[in-house]
């Protein structure tokens, strides 16, 4: 650089000659670009490959009668789930009524309320709630509301998902509110709002798009939950609209088809896996466009 | 219209580290006071007292007496009541990242369950008049967030929320930190204009900004208000030798 400037502090700083970029770094550059570039190819790769091959192994058994009728007794051709794709969406709705608000709310008290050591217990349960493998909450449901009804229900299999989807919520909801500086609460505070209205409408609001992702990777973990629904929903056959009956799912109907011997069930649980992703992603996607749809220039 | 503060043996308390100490003073209505002194004085502290966002901090307490007008701060009186009528601006413009302009001036009152549509418009209108920024924001009120503002802007956005809510003390609290001299200068403006209407109290750590836009100053140092009197009086004659080494730029 050529020395302009006169004064006497640009006189005290050396001037360093900086040496030309040597061959190596350079060579290392590009290596370690085409490392990070070959990273995201090995985690993508298997999302893709899994998805292609249910593609190309459920694709041909997916018709209007896969979608619209119930299954067939064994060797009887066609049938399909839709009482399954109905009750996995019924089952889900009462997961995500139960656990969502239940979740959000939890979060809201751990990161409004909850700093303190009753707040550290209940996130350390959280945390465990989280580890413990999902057939075991589906004991759980079994024993609150399958002993206490004395039948299999939609209502059962909903309320295990909803304890599944709580930790997941309560913790990314926490995060996502401690991430809201307490300028924005202050702002609130200092125009006479009270605290609770405070949480609600600017905290939680402009927390808004963090915790729907909190929401989304709950419900998109539980959606393809098959264990906890095994002794709770239990399945069904048949069309069932009562949530208080055993109840058709798009997991189980898979499980039971993938283990059968037949050849015409296997087909059809392939198709089974491609629409169960195509919702979750349809879902999630649907939810994500809502939310941008909503959201202002510059926020 | 503006009312009087009356501040009798006010100490306020970090936990166990007392951070002020038997503060008195009397703010005249309707006119600016500017408080002054070196950071870590309490100048913040203070004016968080009066609005009680003192008692919002963890383990944050206070002993005294402050009268607001007809009003008993820390008696009988509820911090959201008793905000409504002391409004505040802070260092750092805050403005409701996921709210629009107008949302946002709209703010204090919607979420205060004020919901009528006309009488809303119209205070809208009035509070971004009053901050001077209605005609930098007019044509996009709806469409756009407050945080797309540049900051001087959302400062004076903040100010028009502050405003729409019909305090009768505006609070600032170094407000014009973080803005650059134009901003500045157009804040000191409003806050000329604003003092007809409201009694303001401002912190800053500009002692040019205290001189040109408060008749009152009061100088804290080390928690402890040494003294308080015209503006003038403090920069010209000072009675207390710290004072006169603070103003002249001895230390802090």
């Amino acid at each position: 650089m050529p020395d302009t400037n006169s004064n006497s502090a640009a006189v005290l700083i050396p001037q360093v000659s900086m040496p030309p970029i040597s061959l190596r770094r350079r060579v290392m550059d590009h290596v370690m670009t085409g490392v990070s570039v070959l990273t995201v190819l090995l985690v993508l790769l298997p999302l893709f490959a899994i998805f292609a091959y249910l593609v190309y192994k459920g694709i041909g058994s997916i018709n209007l009668a896969f979608l619209t009728q119930t299954p067939k007794p064994v060797g009887e051709p066609g049938g399909g789930m839709a009482n399954a794709i109905v009750g996995s969406m019924v089952i889900l709705g009462i997961a995500s009524l139960l656990g969502v608000p239940l979740g959000i709310g939890a979060g809201i008290f751990l990161s409004e309320y909850g700093r303190n050591r009753y707040g550290d217990i209940v996130r350390f349960v959280s945390d465990v709630l989280n580890g413990v493998p999902s057939i075991v909450i589906g004991i759980v449901a079994y024993g609150l509301v399958v002993m206490r009804q004395k039948h299999f229900s939609a209502l059962a299999g909903g309320v295990a998902l909803a304890i599944m989807m709580i930790p997941t919520i309560a913790r990314t909801t926490e995060q996502m509110l401690l991430l809201v500086p307490q300028a924005i609460r202050e702002a609130a505070y200092g125009l006479g709002v009270s605290r609770w209205r405070t949480t609600i409408s600017i905290t939680l609001r402009t927390a808004t798009s963090g915790v729907i992702t909190g929401v989304m990777l709950a419900f998109a973990r539980v959606a393809g939950e098959t264990a906890p629904l095994l002794f709770t929903a239990f399945g069904n056959q048949f069309w069932n609209w009562k949530t208080d009956q055993p109840t058709a799912a798009l997991s189980l109907q898979i499980f039971t088809y993938a283990i059968s011997p037949f050849d015409e069930w296997h087909r059809q649980a392939w198709a089974g896996a491609l629409v169960l992703i195509i919702l979750i992603v349809g879902a999630v996607a649907a939810v994500r466009i809502a939310v941008r749809h909503g959201t202002l220039a510059g926020a | 219209m503006g009312v009087g503060i009356t501040v009798e043996h006010l100490n306020a308390f970090y936990g166990k580290t007392q951070a002020l100490f038997d503060v008195n003073i009397i703010v005249a209505a309707n006119h600016a006071t500017a408080l002054i002194g070196p950071s870590g004085c309490g100048k913040s502290t203070f004016i968080r007292c009066l609005n009680r966002m003192h008692e919002t901090i963890p383990e944050a307490r206070v002993e005294g007496k402050v009268r607001i007008g007809d009003l008993s701060v820390y008696n009988g009186t509820s911090a959201t009541q008793l905000r409504r009528r002391v409004g505040m601006v802070f260092q750092k413009p805050n403005p409701f990242p996921t709210m629009s302009i107008y949302d946002n001036v709209a703010a204090g009152l919607k979420l205060n369950g004020f919901r009528n549509r006309k009488r809303l418009d119209e205070v809208v209108h009035k509070s971004l008049h009053a901050s001077a920024l209605w005609d930098e924001v007019k044509d996009h009120l709806h469409k756009k967030s407050g945080a797309s503002l540049s900051g001087g802007q959302q400062q004076r956005l903040c100010i028009a929320r502050a405003l729409a809510v019909q305090p009768e003390v505006l609070l600032m609290d170094e407000p014009c930190s973080a803005l650059d001299p134009i901003s500045t200068g157009k804040i000191e403006e409003l806050i000329f204009q604003l003092k007809e209407q409201y009694t303001i109290v401002i912190v800053t750590h500009n002692m040019q900004q205290a001189a040109r836009v408060a008749e009152f100053t009061g100088f804290f140092l080390l928690g402890k208000m040494i003294e308080f009197d015209k503006t003038e009086r403090i920069f010209t004659n000072p009675s207390d030798k710290r004072t006169e080494d603070y103003v002249t730029g001895r230390f802090g």
